[in-house]
């Protein structure tokens, strides 16, 4: 009898299906107990990944997230529920995950990651998964692994496509080895402007979880150096292996960065967001300017299928890709107002525009998200 | 001799298609052909890392291309 065990009986039954895996066993299943994972991200990724980690048994998890539970966020983020919305994610996933295995040790760190934290944070745990949803802190937890030697479980998702690697510099390359450089904030579309399939995080989070999982058993092979990429609409598994790159700035033959760095900064993420365009228009503004029978020609540089969703009456779509080929149809002696659904889209065409020799084109503030909220309650908000 | 681009994640929407071919009169290596696609792709262009593979095996710019090979572009993803 394993008398020793730091395993309670509760727990033998509960985790038997793998005590009876060889793989596993007792001592796996105790290793299991002892190790400490962090999530960072409690949403589409960290979902799937914090509760097939709580229900297997890894007896500390750690969450980082700042933010709170929104309505929009169900569709793909499983840990939280319609009785949830409005409160901070965390709480969500500390009820979701004591539910499922009230053994294990939550520890959530309500905020955002950032260069000053990041260290205290990490170095209490044995693992880092990456649930993130943006550049700058996928950038600070790969630097981050990298000087703590930890290794860094990779997802990430796309409309129907998703990414799963193992970043550990001891056995394959780092994040900057295959990306040296984020895209510039404009080319990066979000959840809400690329739209993603809710069951897609919940392959790639689990494939994160087994990853974990095996990397604490030191079992199998995990995707170090192997970047395995999902298709869900081909359902296409492909691999490709990615080698440590002797250039990579951060752990390369001549590393140039040996210390945190401002990461919205180097993401190119704007610091202040009230820098006030002159040819910026608020939703009240058109509003008046249409009561008034000054109506501008307005433009919505969505996609088709949001402008099935909803639309600013008398607004003709060009999408954003077609616009070159469609601006013929403007003329530069009339007024006209852009929209998307939350201005970013919509900026890029207004700066097009500009360049084009338009000089009376104006960017609808917050796109047709704030038309909705502040204008007209009858239109829907997606 | 003709070789096959697939584009992924943001790349289909940077270049419009998921896939597209081109022929060269004579062998090419990767960093031509990509020379190529950000003049015609303008957006592309402004992409500054991209992993690249051909015919799913990891490459530098440097490889040469023989007829039939497919180039994978694979630009980073942030989503989660
Ligand atoms: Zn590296």
């Amino acid at each position: 009898m394993n008398t020793n065990s730091i395993l309670t009986r509760d727990e033998i039954l509960r985790y038997s299906r793998h005590l009876i895996l060889p793989e596993v066993g007792m001592s796996g299943q105790e290793r299991l107990k002892s190790s400490r994972v962090l999530i960072v991200g409690a949403g589409g990724l960290g979902s799937p990944v914090a509760m097939y980690l709580a229900a297997a048994g890894v007896g500390t998890l750690g969450l980082v997230d700042f933010d709170t539970v929104d309505i929009s966020n169900l569709q793909r983020q499983i840990l939280h529920s319609e009785s949830r919305v409005g409160q901070s994610k965390l709480e969500s996933a500390r009820e979701r995950l004591q539910e499922i295995n009230s053994h294990i040790q939550l520890n959530l760190h309500q905020g955002k990651l950032t260069s000053s934290n990041v260290k205290n944070i990490f170095q209490e745990y044995d693992i880092i998964i990456d649930g993130t949803d943006n550049f700058p802190t996928r950038y600070l937890i790969n630097d981050a692994s990298v000087f703590m030697g930890k290794p860094f479980i990779y997802g990430s998702i796309y409309r129907f496509s998703g990414q799963v690697t193992v970043f550990d510099v001891s056995r394959g390359p780092c994040y900057r080895c295959v990306y040296p450089e984020p895209p510039p904030p404009e080319l990066v579309p979000s959840c809400a402007e690329g739209g993603v399939l809710g069951v897609l995080p919940g392959i790639i989070g689990t494939l994160q979880a087994i990853e974990a999982i095996k990397i604490l058993l030191e079992i199998g092979d995990p995707l170090y150096g192997r970047l395995l990429m999902v298709d869900a609409l081909s359902m296409k598994f492909h691999e490709i292996a990615i080698p440590p790159n002797p250039g990579c700035p951060l752990c390369g033959e001549t590393p140039t960065i040996n210390e945190f760095i401002d990461y919205e900064e180097f993401c190119g993420v704007p610091q202040t967001d009230n820098e006030q365009h002159e040819d910026e228009m608020t939703v009240h503004e058109l509003r008046q300017l249409i009561d008034s029978g000054k109506q501008p020609t307005i433009i919505d540089v969505r996609e088709p299928v949001e402008f099935e969703i909803c639309r600013i009456p008398g607004a003709t779509l060009i999408p954003l890709n077609e616009l070159p080929a469609m601006i013929h149809q403007l003329h530069t002696a009339e007024d006209i107002v852009v929209y998307c659904h939350v201005g970013i889209r919509s900026r890029r065409a207004v700066n097009f525009l500009r360049e084009m020799g338009f000089t009376r084109v104006k960017n609808l503030s917050g796109g047709i998200h704030a038309w909705a909220t502040q204008i007209d309650p009858d239109m829907p908000v997606y | 001799m003709t070789i096959t681009i697939k584009f992924f994640a943001l790349g289909r929407e940077l270049v419009g298609k998921s896939e597209l071919q081109k022929s060269y009169d004579e062998s090419v290596t990767v960093g031509k052909v990509l020379e190529d696609l950000r003049a015609e792709y303008p957006r592309l262009a402004q992409m500054p890392s991209m992993l690249l593979a051909v015919n799913m095996e990891y490459s530098g710019e440097d490889t040469v291309l023989k007829d039939g090979d497919e180039l994978a572009i694979i630009p980073p993803v942030s989503g989660g």
